[in-house]
């Protein structure tokens, strides 16, 4: 366990204390686990209003194409990532995935296409690993520039469209994934419509020395409330969105995961850039044939939460464990625990009985579809 | 009587029976309960031992039993609802009740008085 000495600060740090923010080491940052109206009310709050996250330990990389065509930068990319990043038109945003050669997750991310270079949004705990994975793949045709002191703020739930627009009239006209230069109070940033709460919203990208002026700016108007990690926990779950860790890591592919849809036309098989990434003949022969597990949602019977590391089984006595649960708890929203979890492919039609243990009991859930609360994205 | 434990359960003791609960300190660090799990009644817990699971949005956490004893009673309405114990953790708030094997062992529990030291 790290020492709060050998922790990491993001921009943001002095305004958790000042917000009385119960604070804790993730991903090697020290950063806010909640705030003083605690994680149910903060996950509430952001369902029905607006809620500000720190999310600055994530890690922000610019790529640029020493031809100076972001097309070469996307083709570039596209040779350790299995989405397709060459047809994004620019001010445009989507979720991709590092591969391995075994067809493992090395993580995931969101890359935007900015017209003159791509911006990725890389997970904290992965972006140093990534960032070398990413120079060794692409740097004789691109320049790599990581950004990881810059500020990241993600502002999120119904109320966020209004506000964030109050200073950046623009953010209104934006869709979901879309990618824009804004202004907050003078300040120039990097906007996009995306978030990982299942609401609409906005993650804001801004000079490290300003993150806090504009975070402070945002949080004085009155829909708005700060938001810890406890809470973006229980948001991402209840929305059905992977954890990279938890949900997915380096021993499960992409259609294990339920994350086809991640993976275009284009690179599977018969598209025009079918493969040509790590681990593609694994994954693209689970695209043909299925794979033997699957990532579902599970919804516990009772009132129980059934929480990560839970062993499922498929009947209440006996029989051999069937698989894991990989997130769980409360979900404020849903009012009721969720959870989500592998399970044989043969299991994962919704409706499914399984059978979770947690301290000695077998608890009853079924397979439910996710997401657990519907998502309320602007399309 | 009124008993602390380090581990942040008061007793009330009125005989040889306490009715145990968890304090304000350990139900506001714990943040809103959303689900309690309570012994059997008739159970035999031992000093220290797992009586109750309490979960919050967050993560579970043990309630231990601050002496030996026969659970004679649970607090049903805490599992039913479960945000009584952030609300009213020293009142309507209650666990379970204990006969105590030994009374007497309620004298090396901290007092009031210890407890708030403790928890500064």
């Amino acid at each position: 366990m790290d020492t709060t000495a050998d922790l990491l600060k993001t921009p943001l740090h002095s305004l958790h204390l000042e917000l009385g923010a119960r604070m804790a080491g993730f991903a090697g940052y020290d950063m806010p686990i909640q705030y003083k109206m605690g994680v149910m009310q903060e996950h509430l709050h952001t369902r029905a209003n607006a809620g500000l996250f720190d999310v600055s330990h994530m890690g922000q990389i610019l790529i640029r194409a020493k031809s100076g065509n972001v097309r070469d930068a996307a083709l570039a990319l596209e040779t350790i990532t299995p989405v397709d990043v060459a047809d994004l038109k620019p001010g445009r945003q989507r979720y991709g995935l590092f591969t391995n050669d075994q067809g493992g997750l090395e993580d995931d991310f969101m890359v935007a296409n900015r017209g003159e270079h791509l911006y990725l949004v890389v997970n904290a705990a992965c972006k140093h690993d990534d960032l070398k994975r990413i120079k060794a793949a692409l740097s004789d045709t691109c320049e790599i520039e990581a950004q990881f002191d810059r500020g990241l703020i993600a502002l999120q739930g119904p109320a966020a469209e209004g506000v964030l627009s109050s200073y950046a009239p623009k953010a209104e006209d934006m869709m979901f994934m879309d990618v824009a230069d804004l202004e907050i109070a003078g300040v120039p940033v990097v906007v996009s419509r995306s978030g990982y709460t299942g609401e609409d919203g906005y993650e804001i990208s801004i000079p490290a020395e300003e993150t806090d002026r504009i975070a402070r700016l945002l949080l004085s108007d009155d829909h708005v409330a700060p938001i810890g990690l406890g809470a973006r926990d229980s948001l991402r779950l209840e929305a059905g969105l992977c954890l990279y860790g938890n949900d997915i890591d380096e021993t499960t592919t992409p259609v294990e995961a339920n994350l086809k849809w991640a993976i275009q036309k284009v690179r599977r098989n018969g598209g025009a850039r079918q493969g040509g990434f790590p681990g593609a003949d694994v994954i693209l022969s689970q695209f043909d044939n299925g794979a033997s597990r699957l990532r579902v949602g599970l919804q516990p019977a009772g009132k129980a939460p059934v929480r990560a590391g839970a062993v499922l089984f498929a009947q209440e006595t006996g029989g051999e464990a069937i698989g894991t649960v990989t997130s769980g708890g409360f979900g404020p929203s849903a009012g009721s625990p969720v959870a989500m979890g592998y399970v044989p492919a043969a299991m994962a039609a919704t409706g499914t009985p399984i059978f979770a243990e947690v301290r000695g009991k077998r608890l009853e859930c079924t397979v439910a579809a996710l997401p657990f609360v519907p998502s309320t994205y602007k399309r | 009587m009124l008993k602390f434990t380090e581990d942040h359960e008061w007793l009330k003791i009125e005989g040889d029976v306490a009715t145990v609960g968890i304090t304000e300190h350990a139900a506001e660090q714990l943040g809103d309960l959303v689900f309690v799990e309570l012994p059997e009644v008739g159970a035999k817990l031992d000093k220290g031992g797992e009586a109750s699971t309490v979960e919050s949005v967050k993560a579970a956490s043990d309630v231990y039993s601050p002496l030996a004893g026969e659970v004679t009673e649970v607090n049903q309405a805490i599992a039913d609802d479960p945000s009584l114990v952030n609300s009213d953790p020293t009142g309507a708030g209650w666990f379970f009740k204990l006969k105590l094997d030994d009374a007497a062992a309620a004298n090396d529990l901290m007092d009031e008085a210890a407890y708030k030291a403790m928890i500064g």
